[in-house]
């Protein structure tokens, strides 16, 4: 389950921890918001959505309506990331501001962005494909930056002698994206898809009911009825609903993602055999079928003529003279465009947050601080179970035999999509939504955790176990010298994902329409709600972009730190 | 082929430099290098590792463009990589993905041959490397001299004019390497192959005599020309043979007659005016190691080109070995001779702690060291931030190389009991003598 490495950030010499960068891109997001915010001033007063049937026999369609969805985001994502990833690559130009934006864009709260998007495009489109695209929109966020970057390190990372092999044996552009990027980078690139679309049914399901005060956003999908269905009470379709959903997942395990992985073992770089290469039976089954065979033999054709075509039109280019005078005149004028842009948008934001009271910057700094404490509960939770049995899978064979698929599963179902099953059972209780939200944070964070912490207990060496039963080290001398130092950067790796996320869901977990009632919590996430629910468009703006900050604080300054101690001092080999 | 040689002038180099820039000094790779490649020649490339031998190929390729001066191929400027030459490269350079028919495919493929023309060329030349068989083998399949086999194929597969061999076997052991070179030759000189001359890059003397007809040899900073030999054997040439000896004694003289008076051998400060030497990547076990081997030798002395066999160890690593030895005075090469001096004599026999103090006070001499030193001496608590030091060296290194400088020199220092480094806090020390 090495599948976390992958997100591991570039390793660089971190000198400070903001940079001039960081303005310009907080400065955008900024301007942004302000664009939204000024256009959901003209969204409708009153949005109804279409009607959520209950029966099941919607609900295969609905399914597929959600996985529809899905795959366009996905689509999109693709598109971005390897367009996006491959200028970073091979532009230093480029690179220099488009990483640092990738960076930021990374640890903004995507949920935060979900009202803005959502109420800027039900100003300028019909209602229902303003709904769609915020979907689509939304999900795209959630799904494109791992994958960029993923794409972006395997490019920066290709061998420089195949590099040179490709230049000296004339592959044009097309063949070397075939034959060396892709192949390259195809492990890491369908790890970080499969994570991605992970992500994406997260968010899904919390883009297709947006209920903002007599505005109501509504999907046909799994999503949406899974919360139609807990709003009416209905176990029976709550337990259909969640049946569809995993069945779904499960489906899409076995008949894309594990076919896709058995398929990608090909192209490790490691020059032996691997001892353990994944497998997939439906992969077995059907790459030795006769179907599959002429399939094959008839795009190979295709393809080969294809080649020689684009060989011929395209062929690899000699070096062009770089014409250094013109392109500076021009991408000064557009610098200069877009800084203005930049500066003029960010006055009129400034504008906007001027009108803001006191009292509720004081407002938004509490909600912050009630936010951060559940976050850090959900996470100090997470960890307290995670680091046990994720030792336990890690290091044990037998275990893991057990507990590896039902984890499997279980962290399949997005948290978004029980949230509501979770309502019902705490709803009741005192303090209800600030336990079930903590349970929500916990929900879609903790996942991160475990499976680092899984991946990085099954990487202690074995002669450094052996080493410590030698010594006769008690089990906590163990845990003390071995263990907890071996995991921690796998720890902190996990734990920024999971910090990021349960930020994230705080929008969807503070502030809940629930059985025709509003409920809220003290937190900003549900600051941001309940200004998109009131129109409140200056508060929106400023609590949004308190988000947006406090996260990136946090980021800077509490887990870089962090994760640079663990790559320095903890990293092993 | 030298018996059919042509004197058509394949490819030209008039005045090739190339220099990087680091900050506000300029590094040079490669000094006003003039070189002219005929038809029907085997020509080998041969020096220390950085004295820009891998990256005068990568310029005679087009791979890289020189900072300065021209590039001929039949008298034309060379714009872009030179579709007439081609690369074995040392590290084989195959895709891992592709089986050794598809790697040797491509290489036609992206020339837009069609693909029965390609099946069958691509077949015939993995029969002519000896792989017949192994067509749809990975590479990871194969051992490193297969592997080879198929880097060979792929190169040959394109008709190159000019093929450039990159180290082509320095990577694999010992036997595989000679029964390639062996079939090389045979390819060669019996003129099986459209090539109309082979350059190869090496670092190992007794190779390049044994297949070149003419050997560049070239020094390190600045990485430059120095001498050119002919080597007029017949082939298949016999190593024993006395002939063979003597060319491999001249060419050991050249390159070890390029030691330099100890003043410069040990450069200058930086921030001074003058070449910054850089130290060799050694380890003090290492060293200690080898100057124990050699006193254990009669007369301390030995030939230098057959340490690496006698000792096991790589040619490359010894040759840093070695000259690590040579600054801090434990050894002088001399006409292809190593000779341990008394001091190194003394330092191999002494104690653990002996061993410190005399390294110690060897390495105070160093330019690099002592400025550093002076740096750490002068500042607060006399210590300093890794990042600060990094920061002054870099200006003197090129990209990359300060930071293994300041690795090395910590090192070394730690070793000498000189300063002390914390890792935590980053933090290089001076040692108090206590």
């Amino acid at each position: 389950m090495g599948l976390l490495q992958n997100t591991l950030p570039p390793k660089k010499r971190i000198k400070r921890p903001f940079t001039w960068g960081d303005v310009i891109v907080i400065l955008l997001m900024a301007v942004l918001l302000y664009g939204g915010a000024r256009l959901s001033f003209d969204s409708p007063l009153i949005i109804e959505g279409p009607q959520i049937s209950l029966n099941p026999s919607a609900l295969p369609w609905y399914t597929l309506l959600s996985v529809g969805r899905m795959l366009g985001a996905y689509i999109l994502s693709l598109l971005f990331t390897l367009t996006y990833g491959r200028t970073a690559a091979y532009n230093r130009h480029a690179e220099s501001v488009l990483m640092p934006l990738l960076d930021v864009l990374q640890s903004v709260p995507i949920l935060s962005f979900l009202p803005i998007v959502l109420l800027g495009l039900s100003a300028i489109l019909p209602e229902r494909v303003a709904a769609e695209l915020a979907a689509v929109v939304l999900i795209f966020t959630s799904q494109a930056w791992n994958m960029t970057f993923g794409w972006y390190q395997s490019l920066t990372t290709i061998p420089k002698e195949l590099l040179e092999a490709s230049s000296i044996f004339r592959l044009n552009t097309w063949l070397r994206f075939k034959r060396l990027e892709l192949p390259f980078a195809m492990i890491g690139l369908i790890w970080n898809s499969v994570m991605s679309w992970a992500g994406g049914w997260f968010f899904l399901m919390a883009s297709e009911i947006f209920t903002v005060g007599s505005k109501d956003f509504r999907l046909p999908g799994l999503g949406a009825y899974l919360q139609e269905a807990s709003n009416q009470g209905n176990f029976y379709c709550i337990a259909l609903g969640l049946a569809a959903l995993i069945f779904t997942i499960v489906a899409l395990d076995q008949f894309v993602w594990r076919p896709l992985l058995a398929w990608s073992d090909r192209f490790k770089v490691e020059m032996v055999e691997s001892d353990q290469p994944p497998t997939s039976w439906f992969y077995d089954a059907v790459h030795t079928s006769r179907l599959f065979l002429w399939i094959r033999s008839v795009l190979l054709k295709v393809n080969e003529q294809f080649d020689l075509w684009i060989i011929r039109r395209a062929p690899m280019r000699l070096y062009t003279e770089v014409k250094t005078s013109k392109r500076n005149w021009k991408t000064g004028i557009f610098y200069s465009l877009t800084g203005g842009l930049l500066l003029y948008g960010g006055y009129r934001a400034a504008l906007m947050l001027v009108l803001i009271p006191s009292t509720q910057w004081a407002q938004i700094g509490i909600g912050a601080f009630a936010t951060f404490l559940r976050v850090s509960l959900s996470l100090v939770i997470a960890l307290l179970w995670t680091i046990p049995v994720g030792v336990a899978i890690g290091t044990n064979r037998r275990v893991a035999a057990i507990l590896q698929p039902i984890v499997q599963v279980t962290a399949a179902v997005p948290a978004t999509a029980i949230f509501p099953i979770i309502l019902l059972i705490f709803i009741n209780v005192t303090g209800g939504l600030n336990i079930a939200a903590v349970f929500l944070m916990l929900m879609g964070t903790q996942w991160y955790l475990l499976f680092n912490i899984i991946a990085g207990a099954s990487a202690i060496p074995q002669d450094l176990k052996n080493t410590t039963s030698i010594l006769q080290l008690s089990r906590w001398e163990t845990w003390r010298t071995l263990i907890l130092p071996a995991l921690f950067p796998f720890i902190i790796t996990g734990a920024i994902t999971a910090s990021g996320g349960a930020w994230n869901a705080s929008i969807v977990a503070e502030y809940v329409n629930f059985g025709g009632q509003t409920l809220f919590a003290t937190g900003i996430g549900s600051l941001i709600s309940q200004a998109t629910a009131k129109g409140d468009y200056p508060l929106l703006l400023a609590s949004t972009l308190s988000m947006i900050l406090a996260v990136i604080l946090i980021n800077r300054l509490f887990w870089r730190r962090l994760y640079k101690l663990a790559d320095e001092k903890y990293r092993m080999g | 082929m030298a018996i059919n040689h042509t004197y058509n002038a394949l490819l030209k180099l008039r005045h090739v430099q190339q220099t990087y820039a680091s900050g506000q000094r300029r590094f040079t790779a490669v000094q006003d290098v003039n070189l002219t490649i005929y038809e029907g020649e085997f020509v080998a490339l041969l020096g220390p590792s950085g004295c820009g031998k891998s990256t005068l190929l990568r310029i005679i390729t087009g791979l890289q463009r020189p900072s300065k001066g021209t590039v001929l191929y039949r008298e034309q400027p060379v714009n872009g990589v030179n579709p007439h030459a081609t690369i074995v490269f040392q590290s084989f350079a195959l895709f891992p993905w592709l089986s050794v028919f598809e790697n040797v495919d491509l290489a036609l493929k992206a020339r837009g041959i069609p693909s029965n023309v390609r099946a069958t060329r691509t077949m015939d030349l993995i029969d002519r490397v000896g792989l017949n068989g192994f067509e749809t083998a990975y590479p990871r399949e194969l051992s490193g001299g297969m592997r080879q086999k198929v880097g060979f194929a792929r190169a040959m597969a394109v008709e190159p004019e000019l093929l450039c061999l990159d180290e082509p076997f320095s990577a694999l052991d010992v036997l595989s390497a000679e029964s390639l070179r062996s079939e090389l030759m045979e390819l060669w000189t019996g003129g099986g192959i459209p090539t109309k001359a082979i350059l190869m890059v090496s670092h190992n003397i007794e190779e390049a005599v044994f297949m070149a007809d003419r050997i560049v040899v070239m020094d390190k900073e600045p990485g430059r020309i120095v001498a050119e030999v002919k080597v007029g054997l017949q082939h298949p040439r016999q190593r024993k043979s006395e002939a063979f000896q003597k060319v491999m004694d001249k060419v050991y003289s050249i390159l070890a007659g390029q030691t330099e008076p100890e003043t410069i051998e040990l450069g200058v400060a930086p921030g001074e005016q003058g070449r910054t030497r850089s130290l060799p990547n050694v380890t003090i076990t290492d060293l200690a190691g080898l100057l124990e081997q050699l006193s254990e030798l009669p007369e301390n002395r030995f030939d230098i080109y057959r340490l690496p066999h006698e000792l096991g160890v790589n040619s490359d690593h010894l040759l840093s070995l070695t000259e690590a030895a040579e600054i801090l005075g434990f050894v002088y090469v001399e006409k292809g001779d190593i000779t341990l001096t008394s001091l190194g004599e003394t330092f191999a026999e002494a104690s653990i702690q002996a061993r410190k103090e005399i390294f110690a006070a060897r390495i105070r001499r160093v330019p690099l060291m002592r400025w550093l030193m002076t740096m750490l001496n002068n500042s607060e608590n006399r210590a300093l931030n890794w990042d600060i030091i990094y920061d002054a060296l870099e200006s003197e290194f090129p990209e990359g190389d300060a930071e293994k400088q300041l690795d090395i020199l910590i090192d070394w220092g730690r070793h000498a009991e000189l300063i002390s480094y914390n890792d935590d806090k980053a933090l290089v020390y001076l040692k108090t003598p206590s």
